[in-house]
């Protein structure tokens, strides 16, 4: 569709955009503007876009109600760790459904991919039940392994084994020839080229990781465990209403980073998303 | 290897170069295997053996009852709303996050400069936490939150969103479709970009407008990206459920209660973790139905495979 467009088109397809564009970027601004206001401009008529006063002690509050510095490391290392793990898992079973052959193997991948019918939330009643027997009740366990080798990372997997099959096997049958092991070929060779897929990979598993929800309130049960989900939902006064602007500074310091992060590494994001073999 | 050079020369070594392959593949994906085995098979098999057990937690009970639990789903009155609220999100969120991402992506695939900022700006949303993006659209759907604010200034007086019946499903899609729109956004933009550049020179030499380009030349060409976000859109849809607990918490009444929140509600909060079992496999049916029928859709009405 791209044909030069004339100046008026130009405008029109601007202005449309800025349009469509404020349910995106106005519920950031808001959070963070709301954040910073006392209590009593929270709900001020008309809304101010810049707090006509500031009080930055929303921040400092965060941290009093709740352990949040804990609870952010919980969310934080969860989240590394399971994408660590996941791109491990999924690379070589990916690379390996793609790659190998080895009796059953088709078989084996449909097996795999049932995982895609059946999310954590069909299983989540059993898992707990499980995890109960485990002893693992209360502790991060639960959210790490189920991501990493269950349902979540089937997908991942998908994805691997869709970029290592429309890999070209030059390469590979050349370091055959030359008597490399299939461990060293998928190090050396597949994994360094499978990149973008990583990386897509990896962006997708620390965003579902980060954002969890179902499985933290099920799993865990006392503040100093929580994931930063599960504490955005707890900054509540005695009569269970919402504490605004101090609730806003936890989401703020929530959302941000990972924002700034995306938008500095844009690029390497959007296209890792766009050719991770995806496309259909 | 050495053992095989003592050998008599036809016995041939059994570390042969395919068997040490096969034995590579497993080895590779063991880990998978075995996760899903534990974490996915296994549940799924007790999901369905609790479903026929009569099982409450605080009352320590765990009795073999049979089909109970299914005629106790086909009895319950508020299933049918359950599965009505879980049929107007889905299909909500479905034809409005597919239409907008297509509308953005044929935006974002025109020659204009400073694209790329518009294009990071709509996808935004989708790498801001869940819950923080959830609680900020709560703040903004209040009675006297942000959106009413403005609306009063223009002398509109807006509903009570997340308390009124006719809103709150409404406000929950729309928070949806604008967190992850942009996912959808970009796999179509990738499409768009993938679609041969001759086809629309041809087309334009024939003289179809921009429309009829658009229908007879685009859409049949990114029909499988169309398909694939489809399912993976409705498949998510069905999972819904950090939304609906920080916005309206199922309510007013059971207007927002969909079917994960039910099954929360019912195994963790009332602790029938039998009839929450029962209520899994209804999930398990229902997404594994709307996946092979997709699926079949693909044999007819996706025109292009590559």
């Amino acid at each position: 569709m791209k044909t030069d467009l004339s100046p008026r088109m130009k405008i029109g397809l601007y202005g449309l955009m800025c349009v469509l564009l404020i349910p995106f970027v106005f519920p950031t601004w808001w959070m963070v503007t709301s954040s910073v206001k006392p209590i009593s401009d929270i709900f001020a008529f008309p809304p101010d876009l810049w707090p006509r006063r500031f009080d930055f002690t929303t921040y400092q509050k965060v941290f009093e109600l709740q352990p949040f510095a804990r609870q952010y490391w919980n969310s934080a290392y969860i989240a590394a760790l399971v994408t660590i793990g996941t791109m491990i898992i999924s690379s070589m079973a990916g690379y390996a459904f793609a790659r190998i052959k080895f009796p059953f193997a088709n078989t084996i991948f449909m097996i795999v991919l049932l995982g895609l019918l059946i999310p954590s939330e069909v299983t989540i009643v059993p898992l707990f039940q499980m995890f109960l027997k485990w002893g693992m009740i209360n502790t991060h366990w639960p959210l790490i392994l189920v991501p990493i080798f269950g349902a979540p990372s089937v997908f991942a997997t998908f994805v691997m084994r869709q970029f290592f099959i429309a890999l070209p096997g030059e390469l590979e049958e050349a370091a055959r020839v030359d008597g490399l092991g299939r461990f060293k070929i998928f190090w050396i060779i597949a994994l360094p080229l499978a990149k973008p897929a990583l990386g897509a990979v990896a962006i997708f598993t620390f965003l579902h990781s980060w954002n969890l929800y179902l499985e933290p309130i099920v799993f865990l049960s006392s503040t100093n465990m929580f994931t930063l989900p599960q504490a955005l939902t707890q900054f509540t006064d005695a009569y269970g209403g919402a504490m605004w602007n101090i609730q806003l500074a936890a989401a703020t310091m929530t959302a941000i980073p990972v924002l700034l992060v995306f938008i500095f590494a844009q690029k390497q994001f959007v296209e890792g998303l766009a050719h991770s073999g995806l496309k259909g | 290897m050495t053992a095989a050079a003592d050998s008599p020369p036809r016995k041939r070594p059994f570390w042969t170069i395919e068997r040490r392959d096969a034995a590579a593949g497993y080895v590779f994906i063991a880990p998978q295997l075995i996760g899903i085995v534990t974490f996915v098979l296994i549940p799924l098999g007790l999901v369905f053996w609790y479903s026929l057990h009569e099982w409450n937690v605080l009352a320590n009970t765990f009795n073999f009852v049979g089909s109970a639990n299914y005629q106790m789903l086909l009895n319950d009155k508020a299933l049918p709303q359950v599965l009505l609220s879980s049929a107007i999100f889905s299909a909500g969120l479905v034809v409005l996050n597919m239409s907008l991402a297509l509308l953005l992506a044929v935006l974002l695939d025109q020659k204009l400069k400073g694209i790329v900022v518009f294009r990071t700006l709509f996808f935004s949303p989708v790498v801001v936490s869940l819950v923080a993006w959830t609680i900020v659209w709560s703040f903004l759907l209040q009675n006297n939150g942000g959106i009413n604010g403005m609306l009063q200034m223009i002398g509109v007086e807006g509903p009570n969103w997340l308390r009124h019946p006719s809103t709150a499903m409404l406000s929950v899609v729309v928070v949806q479709v604008f967190k992850n729109v942009g996912l959808n956004m970009i796999l179509f933009l990738a499409a768009l970009q993938g679609v041969p550049k001759e086809l629309y020179e041809a087309a334009r030499v024939d003289g179809a407008g921009r429309f009829k380009q658009f229908r007879r030349i685009t859409l049949p060409l990114i029909s499988p990206t169309i398909l694939l976000t489809s399912i993976i859109t409705i498949v998510g849809s069905l999972q819904v459920f950090a939304q609906i607990a920080v916005l309206t918490q199922g309510g007013p009444g059971m207007s927002t209660t969909v079917l994960v929140y039910y099954l929360y509600q019912q195994a963790f909060q009332f602790h029938f973790f039998g009839y929450g079992s029962t209520l899994s496999i209804l999930l398990f049916v229902i997404v594994a139905v709307l996946t092979f029928a997709q699926w079949q859709l693909r044999k007819r009405i996706v025109f292009y495979e590559n």
